[in-house]
């Protein structure tokens, strides 16, 4: 027998234990990058099923296939254009209504399905019996009950995948109401145009005005939308409410009546999750464990990176003795260390103690239902500076590190949310940034400046997060998500996802950071940094009334901006600064540093995420704030009669 | 109890929760020029209809039906002292008591027909905001249409921020952008679904509900948007005119 190979995707909301099985089916042999050009995670792996191997690819989790998200757009695409073998849909079988109002969208893309009803057994406990058979019936197609966390069902539903894709046939739309229905067959009678859709689905879609699917039919097929009008018209007066709510609505009450009869309810006694569920989004008991659980958080994350890294400096310290006694220490020798070694390491110690854990943390934050809870409590204070509740955990975390916090700004929905949270969270003052205005303006200036700096700073977030939120395109989305029930992350995927998210990262952004830290070595190996030191210092001395080495500190504080002290000490001859710089000197050098350009990290995980562009306008509009805001704080300062 | 006091005594709680205050006994006695015993007896009572919620010794405010009650008697108002003001140029002083005997007696028809004809305005003379249209219509074009199809008592409307926790209504229309609405009927609250309020988050934010066994976290903005029906099933509980437009207006 030859080696078949199929191509499987699986799709459903979100929360459902997708990820659970596609973890379970894959093991160790998976891929997770991004989608092309997008902040949206895309999950590959393959198994092997007998003889034949599957590739499977995990959808985002998604409760519609409008253009509402990125994620619903990349989904519909994939299907219609990628073609997979088999689709499958995994359903919440304790949400069997609302996931069922999916699976009806995804029947009207007509491929071959399958169902694994997941979470019966979060369902039994709910009350909820649901009966497989009846619901195969109902939906066309097979239905295999599954417990993703154990494992249960999943050989039965790969054995439904390899059957499905044998077959011819695929699946069919389940019908609207007769006076719809009449409306989609004859506008779909009427498509002439190409596309990689189906007609019907084509046809409901040129109803609800979904703007790529009419942008690209009435482009082929103008005379078309008279016709669409028409129909819609027609609609619209028997149901006496605008198109898109009617066929919500019908998508919906196909939904809720496979999901009646299929199912049996009953209303269970209420449990330990129902109270914790309750106590965690209390007006004040849900802020105070929610304060709580952040600084564990915080404390965990940060202590645990560290402790990572500072074993892994010492481990790197050793190595470099290694390396330099074997080579000894001539110039070509320590080239390539400061410019091609170094830059690992850096990203080795810099970001991967704190990025590893934090990837931890938001996947249990994820997987457990609290992210939902906490966005829910944050959402008003977080409209302050333009984004809803979800933006919380990414400008919170981006106090410990900003690597991590760009990286969790996808937690938003829309690429315009993604980006302002983004944005926001590269102005937080990191650990890092917290150091130099710690050892610099609250040792040697007084802790009130050290204060006056933050306070500063989150004016400045505000102010930009506001301006951001005005500028950046497409229309503000405010919070709609679900609230999933409380569950234990299940450890398997947990620690994989982590693994494979890690490695995604090391795989992107490390080139980005290796490839910054060699241009700057390079240039300073050819004598190119005291020329810029030159060219810059108009600004550094006679805009911010900085010594001039501050230029050449500037330039390698992207590499890590904790090095700036240490730096700006050996270039100046001490370390008592209070020799070489005037306290508004300092002040202004710490705002500076704090401000002027997210480290190489940083900016390597907002390429990562957002691409060279925005990248780069980010950086260029926080160097500009910093520089341009410097000098007048100079100028205020010193006209306030500061020394 | 007459419809016209219950209306009468639910604006007076409108006013105050309006400013995000309670309505305190005191003040509505004041306010109604009552006896403080029968405002107390007249609070216990629209408790029981379900129309306030009262927190003992800190004051009432209104369920999402007593909300629905309220904005349908101030929306009214608000019309009507606009329509003395800017087109009868009655003094402002005048306007006020004038609108409070005529509000009762006008239909829902009326109202929104006299909201047309002046332009859909915001806010009355004094300049509080007038309650929305609360009829399913994208803008003032759709107006006449509307009114036809929703007769002369309109059912009893208000947003699904109103709703008090464990009140249920049942989703009617929703306002505003496209992409929004979407999303909000994607995530399952069409018209026509039952939802419940299952919880307010402080400081103006995010609401709870519960809709097709599932839970869902909905902005306050969002939420303002989804229009549910409040009136029990069933029976076309408490109306403010059980007898039409032109039941006989109590003395006054």
């Amino acid at each position: 027998m030859s080696e078949r190979k199929l191509k499987v995707a699986l799709a459903g909301n979100a929360n459902v234990g997708k990820s659970v099985i596609f973890n379970q089916l894959t093991g160790l042999h998976q891929h997770v990058g991004n989608w092309p050009g997008k902040t949206v995670e895309r999950a590959e792996g393959t198994l092997f099923f007998g003889d034949i191997e599957i590739e499977v690819i995990d959808l985002p989790g998604i409760y519609s296939l409008s253009t509402y998200s990125i994620e619903e757009l990349i989904s519909r695409e994939y299907i219609a254009v990628e073609q997979p073998d088999v689709i499958v849909n995994v359903v919440d079988a304790s949400a069997l209504e609302r996931n069922l109002a999916f699976t009806v969208q995804l029947l009207e893309l007509e491929p071959r399905m399958v169902v694994a009803l997941n979470q019966i057994d979060v369902a039994e406990s709910k009350g909820v019996i649901v009966y497989t058979e009846e619901l195969s019936r109902l939906l066309g197609v097979p239905v295999v009950p599954t417990v993703a966390v154990k494992g249960a069902g999943l050989s039965e539903l790969m054995e439904r995948v390899v059957e499905a894709a044998g077959k011819r046939e695929k699946a069919k739309p389940r019908e609207y109401g007769t006076e719809i229905e009449e409306q989609v067959n004859s506008i779909a009678s009427m498509i002439e145009a190409e596309t990689p859709y189906p007609r019907r689905w084509i046809a409901v879609k040129l109803l609800e005005g979904d703007e790529e699917i009419t942008a690209a039919v009435y482009g082929q097929q103008p005379d078309l939308r008279a016709e669409v009008d028409d129909a819609v018209a027609t609609i619209e007066e028997i149901h006496s409410h605008d198109i898109s709510s009617v066929i919500a609505s019908e998508r919906y009450a196909l939904a809720s009546a496979f999901a009646h009869e299929s199912s049996s309810h009953v209303v269970p006694e209420r449990g330990i999750r129902e109270a914790l569920a309750d106590a965690t989004t209390h007006p004040v008991w849900g802020y105070i464990f929610m304060t709580a659980s952040i600084l564990t958080i915080f404390f965990v994350i940060f202590s645990f990176g560290d402790w990572l890294a500072g074993a892994l400096d010492e481990a790197f310290t050793v190595v470099k003795m290694v390396y330099f006694n074997a080579l000894g220490s001539g110039s070509a020798a320590t080239f390539i260390w400061d410019a091609v070694i170094d830059g690992f390491i850096g990203g080795v110690v810099v970001a991967l103690p704190y990025i590893g854990p934090f990837y931890l943390v938001l996947s249990v934050l994820e997987d457990s239902g609290y992210l939902a809870r906490v966005a829910f409590l944050m959402d008003s204070a977080m409209h302050a500076i333009g984004l809803h509740g979800k933006g919380f955990i990414p400008v919170m975390l981006g106090f410990g590190c900003n690597v991590p916090a760009v990286l969790g700004a996808r937690i938003m929905e829309t690429e315009r949310e993604r980006l302002i949270c983004a944005f926001v969270a590269s102005l937080v003052p990191c650990a890092a940034r917290s150091i130099v205005i710690m050892g610099l303006v609250a040792s040697y200036v007084g802790f009130r400046w050290a204060m006056l700096l933050y306070l500063i700073d989150f004016v400045l977030i505000f102010v930009l997060g506001r301006i951001a939120y005005r500028v950046a395109p497409d229309e503000p989305v405010g919070l709609i998500m679900e609230i999933p029930g409380y569950r234990l992350p299940s450890l398997r995927t947990t620690a994989q996802r982590t693994w494979f998210r890690l490695r995604g990262f090391v795989f992107e952004a490390f080139p980005i950071m290796i490839a910054g830290n060699f241009v700057i070595q390079v240039a300073a190996v050819l004598g190119v940094l005291g020329v810029v030191e030159e060219w810059m210092s108009p600004v550094t001395v006679g805009w911010l009334g900085l010594p001039s080495a501050a230029g050449v500190v500037l330039i390698f504080g992207v590499l890590r901006k904790e090095l700036t002290l240490i730096l700006l000490g050996s270039l100046l001859g001490g370390n008592d600064f209070s020799l070489f710089l005037s306290p508004v000197q300092m002040f202004v050098f710490a705002f500076v540093v704090m401000v002027y350009v997210p480290c190489i990290s940083t900016v390597a995980a907002l390429v990562k995420e957002f691409g060279y562009r925005a990248a780069a306008a980010i950086s260029t509009a926080e160097i500009f704030t910093a520089m341009l805001l410097g000098g007048v704080i100079l100028r205020v300062l010193l006209a306030l009669g500061l020394p | 109890m007459s419809s016209e006091s219950v209306e009468e005594y639910l604006e007076a709680i409108y006013g105050f929760n309006e400013q995000g205050e309670l309505a305190r006994n005191q003040e509505l006695s004041e306010k109604l020029k009552v006896s403080p015993p029968s405002v107390t007896q007249m609070i216990k009572r629209l408790a029981d209809e379900g129309l306030v919620e009262y927190e003992p010794y800190r004051g009432a405010c209104l369920t999402g039906k007593g909300m629905a009650l309220a904005q349908k008697v101030v929306r009214k108002h608000r019309l009507i002292e606009r329509f003395l003001y800017d087109f009868l140029k009655l003094p402002l002083e005048k306007v006020h008591a004038e609108a409070c005997r005529m509000e009762h007696g006008v239909s829902d028809e009326a109202a929104v027909a006299l909201c047309k004809a002046m332009n859909n305005p915001e806010t009355c003379p004094d300049d509080d905001p007038i309650p929305e249209c609360p009829l399913n219509v994208e803008s003032c074009g759709e107006c006449e249409e509307a009114r036809e199809a929703a007769g002369p008592e309109h059912p009893l409307t208000t947003q699904l921020s109103n709703l008090k926790p464990g009140e249920e209504g049942r989703v009617t229309f929703i306002r505003g952008g496209r992409q929004a609405s979407q999303r909000i009927m994607d995530m399952g609250l069409t018209p026509g679904t039952y939802v419940k309020m299952v919880k307010a988050a402080p400081f103006k934010g995010p609401v709870e509900v519960e809709v097709r066994g599932t839970s869902l976290a909905l902005g306050r903005g969002l939420a303002n948007h989804v229009f549910v029906n409040v009136e029990d099933e069933g029976k076309p509980w408490l109306r403010a005119h059980p007898h039409g437009p032109h039941h006989g207006a109590a003395p006054h």
